[in-house]
Parts: C-alpha cells; sequence; structure tokens
C-alpha cells in the first residue's frame, strides 16, 4: 500500500494551480451571489422596508392567518398520502416481480414530466363543468374544483414521486434478507416491517418526506388554478402572495414570501442534515 | 394462527395452505393498491389531458398552434430552456468541481445555498428576482441605464430558469466527480499535461453522461416552469410570454381543449427526456 | 541520454506526521535503483516527490545538472508507471501510448511512428485498439510503460509496478522488464516492498523503513553486509537471536555466536542467522537442539529446531545434506556468519530467539 496525501488535501490540490483555482471559486461564488444570494438579501430589505411592524400587521390579517393554515393542512394531507401510498407502490416496485412492473416504474416518474398548470388543466379537465368525474360528484353534491379538495389532489399528484424515488434505492440495498431471517424466526408480516424493514429506511423516508414538504409549500401552478382563488377560503399562502401582488400590496406579499423562504431554508437544513444522516447509515451499513 | 402454534412453530396442514393464501392475498393486495393508487392520481389526469389533447384528431394540434402567440409561447420556451440549460450545464459543473476539490472559507456556504432552489417556493424566487432587479430597485435601474432590463423582459425568464435549475447538474456531476481516481490525473500531468488539458482529457469524458443527465433533467423543467417566470416575465404575448403561462390564460379563459393541445405537445417533449434521463442520473441517496 | 537522479535531505510531513525524514541518495545514470522497504516506509512518498506529484516539505532533487525541486509535475518530463496503472480508461491503448507525445505537439506522422515502435516494444501492437478495461492486468502495465517511456523521459519512476498482479504475472513482467531496461539504459527507479523483487532487478538497493534510509548499496551488499537490524531483518530471512555481548560475542543464554567486537561490553544485542547459513551435522559444532518440524520446499527442507532455551532457529538445508535426519532427531547446529547489532532497549526478561522470515523486527527485544 502506498502513503499518499490524505484524501481531502489531494483533492484539493488537484483543482488545479492556485491563481487558477482561485479564478474558478471566484466565478462559482459570483454565479450563485447574483442568481440567489443577492434576491435572498434583496427580499429581506423589502420586507423589512416599511419597518418592522409590518410583520405583525401582516400576521393579524386574517385571510393570511387563514393562507397559512390552508398550505398547512394541504402539506400535510399531501405527507400523510404520498407517505403511506408512496411505501406500498416502493414496495411493490422492489419486492414483487410482475409483468408491467417497468410500466409502473415509469408511471412514477411522470409528475416529474408535466408543468404544474398542466396538472391544475387536468383537474379542471376531469372535474369542471363537463368534465369526466362533474356529473359523478354534482349528483352527489360533492364540490372538487374550487375547494380544498382539488387542492390537494393536484398537489399530491405533483409529490407522488418524491417519496417512492427516495425508498426504492434503500429498500433495494437492505434486501430481502433480513426480513426473510425475521420471517424465519416467526415475525408477522407487520412486526417484520415494523421492527426490521422501518428502521433500514428510516432515514430516506423522511427524506422523501422533507422534500415532499417542501415542494407542497412552494406549489403554486397547479393550486392556482384549481382553486378559484377565493379570499379567506381557498388561497393558500403561496396563492396569496400571487394575489397580493395582483392588487399591489407589495409589502405584505413580501412578508408572506419572506415566512415561506424561511420555513423553506429550515426544511433545507433538515434536508441536509438528513441526507449526512442516510450517508452515515448507508456507510456504516 | 394461534399465538402457541406460530410459538411452536408448529403448523398443521391446513394452516400451512392458509398461510400462504393469506400471503399471497396480501401480496396482490399490495401490488392491487399500489396500482389503484397509481392508476386514479396518475394515470387518469394524464389520459384526461391527452385524450382532450388529441380532442379531434391531429386537427386539435393545429387549432390549438394556429392561435396567434401559441407558437411563438412555445417557440420562446424552447429556446429560453435551451439557453438556460447550456449555461447551467456549463455553470453547474464549474460549481461541481469548485466544490470537490477547492478549499476555501465559505464551501459549505456555497453548497448549501446550491440546494435553495430545491426548496424556496418558484413564486418566491420569482419575487426575489424582481425585487432585485425590476424597476423599483436600485440595481434594477443601474442595470437599465446599461441597457439591461431584466425583468419584464427574455432575460428576466433566462435569470429565473437559471436560479430554479440550479442544483440539477451540480448534484449529478459532482458524486461522479468524488469518485474519480487521481491516479488517471497523475499520469496525465507526468506527460505533461496541464490543468485544462487534463480536465479536457481525462476528467470530462468520466462526468459526460453526469452533465448530460442533469441538463436533461435541466431542460425538462424548464419546459415547465410557472411559478418563477409568471412573475418575472411580464407575460407579454408574442414576446415574453411562455407555454406554461400560457396554457394559464387559456385555461382561465375557459379554452380548454386549446391548453390541453399545448399541454399534451410539452409533456410529450419532457416525457421524452424523463424517460431518457432515467437511464443516465444518478439518485441523490447514491452520491 | 539518461541521467543521474540526486536527492538530498528529502522530508515530508503531512500534518503533523513525518512520512519522509531527510532521505538522500543518488542514482546513477541508466541504473536501477529499487527503494525497498515495507508499508508505511515513505519510499512511495519519496518517488511522488522526485515525480513532483507531492511537494517536499524540505529537501532537494536533481535530475543530472538540473534542479528539478521548484518545477511543475509537467515540467519535469518524468516517466511514470503506477501501481494500479491509470490508463486512461476512455481513450484506446494507441491513444493512450500517443498523450504525451500529443501533449508536446509532436506532427501525427513521427507521434505514430513512435506509438508504434513503443506498442512493438511492449508487444502490445495487436492490442493497439483496445480499451483499457479489455485488458488483462499485465496488459495493461505493459501499456502503461509504453505510455510513460513513449515521449522519451530521462528518468522512469515505478510505484510498486507489480504489486496489483498475480505472482505467476509479476514474475513474467520483472524478467521483462530487466531486459527492457538492459536495452534502454534509461535511469529508473523502482518502488517495491518485495525484496526478491529488488535483489533481483536492481544495481542500488535503497532501502527504507519509517521515513528513513537503512542502507543504500548493491544488493549483495545488503544482503550480505546490512548495516542496521532492520536491513539484516528485512531483507533476506534471518533468525533474530536477543542477547548481551560478552568478550566480543553475544551471549545467548546456552551458547554464544561470535561476531560481536564492535559492539559494547555487556551491552544488548541481536544476533542475525540466515538460515541457510545453518548447518546441521551428528558432531558437536555449535549448539544443540532437537528437529521439531522438517517441511520439504522443493530442492529444499526447511527445518524447525528447538534450542535448549525454548527458541527456534529455521535452517534451509538442501535434501542431500539432510542425510536421514528426521523429526524428534537431536542435531548440532553451527551458526555461520552471524550479524550482531546493538539494540535498545535491554531486554528484561531472558533472551529468547525470534525466527523470521523476511519479517519486520523493530530494534526492540520481542515483549
Amino acid at each position: 500500500m502506498t502513503v499518499v496525501a490524505p484524501a481531502r488535501e489531494r483533492d484539493a490540490r488537484r483543482g488545479g494551480a492556485g491563481l487558477g483555482r482561485g479564478v474558478l471559486a471566484a466565478i462559482a461564488i459570483a454565479y450563485v451571489a447574483i442568481l440567489l444570494l443577492l434576491p435572498l438579501i434583496g427580499i429581506v430589505w423589502r420586507a423589512f422596508q416599511p419597518g418592522m411592524s409590518i410583520v405583525g400587521e401582516t400576521l393579524s390579517r386574517p385571510e393570511v392567518r387563514h393562507a397559512f393554515l390552508l398550505t398547512g393542512i394541504i402539506t400535510a394531507t399531501t405527507i400523510v398520502v404520498t407517505t403511506a401510498f408512496g411505501l406500498v407502490v416502493a414496495w411493490v416496485l422492489v419486492r414483487q416481480r410482475f409483468w408491467g412492473r417497468a410500466l409502473v416504474n415509469a408511471v412514477v416518474d411522470l409528475p416529474f414530466a408535466l408543468s404544474p398548470v398542466t396538472v391544475g388543466l387536468a383537474a379542471v379537465l376531469l372535474f369542471g363543468t363537463g368534465g369526466w368525474f362533474a356529473d359523478f360528484l354534482a349528483a352527489r353534491g360533492i364540490q372538487v374544483l374550487f375547494a380544498l379538495p382539488s387542492m390537494m389532489l393536484v398537489t399530491i399528484f405533483i409529490c407522488i414521486p418524491f417519496t417512492i424515488r427516495e425508498l426504492v434505492p434503500v429498500l433495494e440495498e437492505f434486501g430481502l434478507e433480513e426480513e426473510d431471517a425475521a420471517r424465519t424466526l416467526g415475525a408477522s408480516i407487520w412486526q417484520t416491517f415494523r421492527h426490521v424493514t422501518v428502521p433500514n429506511i428510516r432515514w430516506a423516508l423522511l427524506y422523501g418526506i422533507a422534500l415532499t414538504t417542501a415542494r407542497s409549500i412552494g406549489e403554486i401552478g397547479a393550486v392556482l388554478i384549481v382553486s378559484g382563488t377565493i379570499a379567506g377560503l381557498t388561497e393558500t399562502a403561496t396563492i396569496y402572495i400571487f394575489t397580493a401582488l395582483e392588487e399591489r400590496l407589495v409589502a405584505r406579499a413580501h412578508v408572506v414570501a419572506l415566512i415561506l423562504a424561511l420555513t423553506s431554508i429550515c426544511v433545507l437544513v433538515t434536508i441536509e442534515w438528513l441526507h449526512r444522516r442516510t450517508e452515515e447509515a448507508r456507510s456504516n451499513a | 394462527m394461534s399465538g402457541a402454534a406460530q410459538t411452536l412453530g408448529i403448523r398443521s396442514a391446513s394452516l400451512r395452505s392458509k398461510d400462504r393464501r393469506l400471503a399471497a392475498l396480501r401480496h396482490l393486495g399490495l401490488r392491487a393498491a399500489a396500482i389503484v393508487y397509481l392508476g386514479a392520481m396518475v394515470a387518469v389526469p394524464i389520459a384526461a389531458i391527452v385524450t382532450k389533447g388529441f380532442g379531434d384528431g391531429l386537427g386539435s394540434f393545429r387549432t390549438a398552434l394556429a392561435v396567434p402567440s401559441a407558437g411563438a409561447a412555445i417557440r420562446l420556451t424552447l429556446i429560453t430552456a435551451a439557453i438556460a440549460t447550456g449555461i447551467n450545464a456549463a455553470m453547474g459543473t464549474l460549481i461541481a468541481w469548485v466544490l470537490v476539490r477547492s478549499r476555501f472559507p465559505g464551501r459549505r456556504v456555497l453548497s448549501a445555498m446550491v440546494d435553495l432552489p430545491m426548496a424556496i417556493p418558484t413564486l418566491v424566487t420569482g419575487l426575489m428576482l424582481l425585487t432585485l432587479y425590476g424597476p423599483n430597485s436600485p440595481i434594477g435601474r443601474a442595470l437599465e441605464g446599461v441597457g439591461l432590463q431584466v425583468a419584464f423582459t427574455v432575460i428576466g425568464v433566462l435569470l429565473a430558469l437559471c436560479v430554479v435549475t440550479l442544483p440539477l447538474v451540480v448534484r449529478q456531476v459532482q458524486p461522479v466527480l468524488l469518485e474519480l481516481d487521481p491516479a488517471e490525473e497523475e499520469a496525465a500531468a507526468t506527460l505533461g499535461a496541464g490543468a485544462w488539458l487534463s480536465f479536457r482529457k481525462v476528467v470530462l469524458p468520466a462526468i459526460r453522461p453526469a452533465i448530460v443527465g442533469g441538463s436533461l433533467l435541466t431542460f425538462a423543467r424548464c419546459i415547465g416552469e410557472f411559478g418563477s417566470v409568471v412573475l418575472i416575465s411580464g407575460n407579454r404575448a408574442g414576446e415574453t410570454l411562455t407555454a406554461p403561462v400560457f396554457i394559464f390564460q387559456l385555461t382561465n379563459q375557459f379554452r380548454p381543449a386549446e391548453a390541453a393541445s399545448i399541454a399534451t405537445l410539452m409533456f410529450a417533449i419532457s416525457f421524452a427526456l424523463v424517460l431518457v434521463t432515467s437511464r443516465l442520473i444518478v439518485r441523490r441517496t447514491d452520491a | 541520454m539518461s541521467t543521474p537522479i540526486r536527492v538530498e535531505g528529502l522530508t515530508k510531513r503531512f500534518g503533523s506526521f513525518e512520512a519522509v525524514r531527510d532521505v538522500s541518495f543518488m542514482a546513477a545514470s541508466g541504473s536501477i535503483t529499487a527503494l525497498l522497504g515495507p508499508s508505511g516506509s515513505g519510499k512511495s512518498t519519496v518517488l511522488r516527490m522526485i515525480a513532483g506529484l507531492e511537494r517536499p516539505t524540505a529537501g532537494r532533487i536533481w535530475l543530472g545538472e538540473e534542479e528539478l525541486t521548484a518545477k511543475s509535475v509537467q515540467e519535469r518530463a518524468v516517466g511514470f508507471v503506477f501501481q494500479h496503472y491509470a490508463l486512461f480508461r476512455h481513450m484506446s491503448v494507441a491513444e493512450n501510448v500517443a498523450f504525451g507525445l500529443r501533449v508536446r505537439k509532436e506532427e501525427r506522422a513521427s507521434r505514430d511512428a513512435r506509438v508504434a515502435e513503443l506498442l512493438d516494444l511492449v508487444q502490445m501492437t495487436k492490442f493497439a485498439r483496445r480499451y483499457p478495461d479489455q485488458l488483462s492486468g499485465g496488459q495493461r502495465q505493459r501499456v502503461a510503460l509504453a505510455r510513460a517511456l513513449a515521449p522519451r523521459p530521462q528518468v522512469l519512476l515505478l510505484d510498486e509496478p507489480f504489486g496489483a498482479l498475480d505472482a505467476k504475472v509479476r514474475q513474467d513482467l520483472r524478467r521483462w522488464l530487466d531486459e527492457l531496461h538492459r536495452e534502454l539504459g534509461v535511469t529508473s527507479l523502482l518502488v517495491t516492498h518485495d525484496q526478491e523483487e529488488a535483489l533481483e532487478l536492481a544495481n542500488q538497493v535503497v532501502v527504507m523503513h519509517e521515513g528513513r534510509v537503512e542502507q543504500a548499496g548493491s544488493p549483495a551488499e545488503v544482503y550480505e553486509q546490512p548495516a542496521t537490524a532492520f536491513v539484516a531483518g528485512f531483507v533476506g530471512s534471518a533468525n533474530v537471536l536477543h542477547g548481551w555481548v560478552v568478550d566480543g560475542h553475544v551471549h545467548l543464554g546456552t551458547f554464544r555466536v561470535p561476531g560481536a567486537d564492535h559492539l559494547e561490553e555487556g551491552a544488548a544485542a541481536a544476533a542475525f542467522v540466515r538460515p541457510h547459513d545453518v548447518r546441521i551435522s551428528r558432531e558437536e559444532t555449535g549448539v544443540r537442539g532437537t528437529i521439531e518440524r522438517i517441511a520439504t520446499l522443493g530442492w529444499l527442507a526447511r527445518l524447525s529446531i528447538t534450542l535448549p532455551g525454548g527458541e527456534t532457529l529455521v535452517a534451509h538445508v538442501p535434501h542431500e545434506e539432510l542425510d536421514g535426519a528426521a523429526e524428534g532427531d537431536e542435531i548440532w547446529a553451527d551458526l555461520r556468519s552471524p550479524k550482531a547489532f546493538g539494540i535498545e532497549p535491554a531486554p528484561v526478561e531472558p533472551p529468547g530467539a525470534v525466527a523470521s522470515d523476511g519479517a519486520i523486527p523493530s530494534g526492540a527485544p520481542p515483549m
């Protein structure tokens, strides 16, 4: 075995001559600064421009409160549905062999291929006047479009791939062996799942949930179409920003936007931390 | 199966076949649940779009594309997506390189910032850009002064697309760079190759699939982007109106048929791209 | 034209860890010098510093009259062969070999000619269009050699070039490298932990241990006249017997061996005796012992002899000289040409003997 410099030191040196490396780093930093850092600072500055009181004033408004509440409800529902069914789909994809498996695999990725506005359009086509389910729902007096149900459905659609895509590689890697061993020792399916499978997939699962959360909070295109934007009733936080800007309530829009950005950053930090935990768990496995 | 029998591992013949039947039922039940879930949640909506989009056959497409500003919107969407993809393919590779090969204070911060667009709502991204580079900001006004108007122009669209797709190429290329064998680059150096030549001949061929995969993901994302573009572009028909915003407008104008046709067209393009990339891309947790 | 290599005071520190300490040696023009030592001895680091792949913390490097110390890797124009080949996996064999020539912007015609010449030299002409992953380990290393030699380097540096190969392939390539070197005469530096390889191939062997040069000399010198206890134990197999110096001899409990005149009276010492220097006979010479085990190694028999003090002696005896000796027999072992070295600290327990077959003894007695 040859003795060479510690990997990190070697990597750093491989980046090229000192000056060249410095220039590259500077370009990278400048690019990210122009695209992200400065705009972030800008939004903070603009949000507080009328003074700190604007925050309290905005948050005291009932429609703003309701908007956050609605975002929360939709996000929570989305998490529950996509996680529960995501587990089922991931399980079936990895542990079962059947005709059409490749098709199912491809279908899981489809939501990534659609623009959110297309998703909203689909909801309109399904639940709007003349839509596929319009008569069925009208006969039962169920309001889907321009109401909470459709907003939940489109958000779920958009978030379907996240959990599944995180779980599949982990389920594949932590093979059947542990689960088989548990079963031969007499554990029931549910016991095996709870005590053997879940600990193995725990971090990937949480990571998928974090991604789903960030996406749900940030959803705008689809949910804007199906909501009808009835203030105080069917406005999520993002929709509120949209309509507030249209109504020239710029300051309030910025405050809400800033709150969403900060929430997302917290989710991001959690994602990064979870990512690191996933890596550690995998390397320790 | 009784608890005692389970513990003792004793199973009567009838119990055994009952086990198997239960297991089989469970097996199929899960599969059915998965298929129903995906069928109802994914397949049905897409079917709705595509059937409406094809409406009366190919004629619907012609009608939709005949709508004034439809062609322009699609062209603009594809062109801006291509340009943004090109920019982020290069910058993404550069950033990945810097993150892997350089040590400098704030490298961790840079890495975290790269992930930001994945977390921040696209609408907020659009608002951030509008606030900083729009007409109401000193920077925006200064740029306008030198002839570079960002807000309500194609430049704004490009900027928004670059921001929201920033992490895609970076996170595809980064793990591949980490895996590279240093010996090949050292060999190139001993043979006289400088840093750039060594990169071109040794590193680039190795990361090319990752760059391509990331680029395809970027392109697919760009052609569907709504939240950030709708705020910063000004949505001027024929000039800064992109296909997603156009579809949005058509839907709000109760013209679902035309909206569906255009949506189907864009979907077909992304779908093809997603199929190709599923072979090339590195899943994040594989890093 | 080949040039001599000289290094002086080469030191390399990684953080607080000193991998190379004050290494100096010279390699004559056209010679093969082996840097021999166990893992972690710093030999690869020395090689990499000469190549320019690591920057020395201190020290200087010369190639002929030119000082290399401040030059970049690219400027040094040395040929380097890596343990794991480091072939460019996206290029064909021919493109790999041509790489150094392309960098120097050599013309197509002369480039192609040179590539053909080298592929012929390493007998890989048939594989010119193949890719590295289609080649065996031995084939890859030959390509790597051709690639390193293509730009006509003044020096060839090889970092455990056969370490990743099977024993048989290793031997073949060793022989082949020997022939190649005779033909080309490029000054070569070979890093290896295989002392057989070093002794067979090199004109000069530099034995390294824990970052320092223990001895530099011809293969015969390091083998027959080891300068330190480490060299005696590492190069070739040896029996290591620990004792004290009394009257120019090393006393080992029940017997003694000569050869300690240069050591201080009463000092702790280790005596090294090569297994083939242990002669067995039924006449009373040397020390008495019992044959514990006889292992037949082809034409050679390896005897494990237990001495009265409990120590084990290893003897290599040609079959003919066994003379019917069998396991359990009592015989006399005559210890020829022992080498004695002072060691520290002094052994606490009564001295014991440790049989080593090229194992690495530290300077201290066994714990």
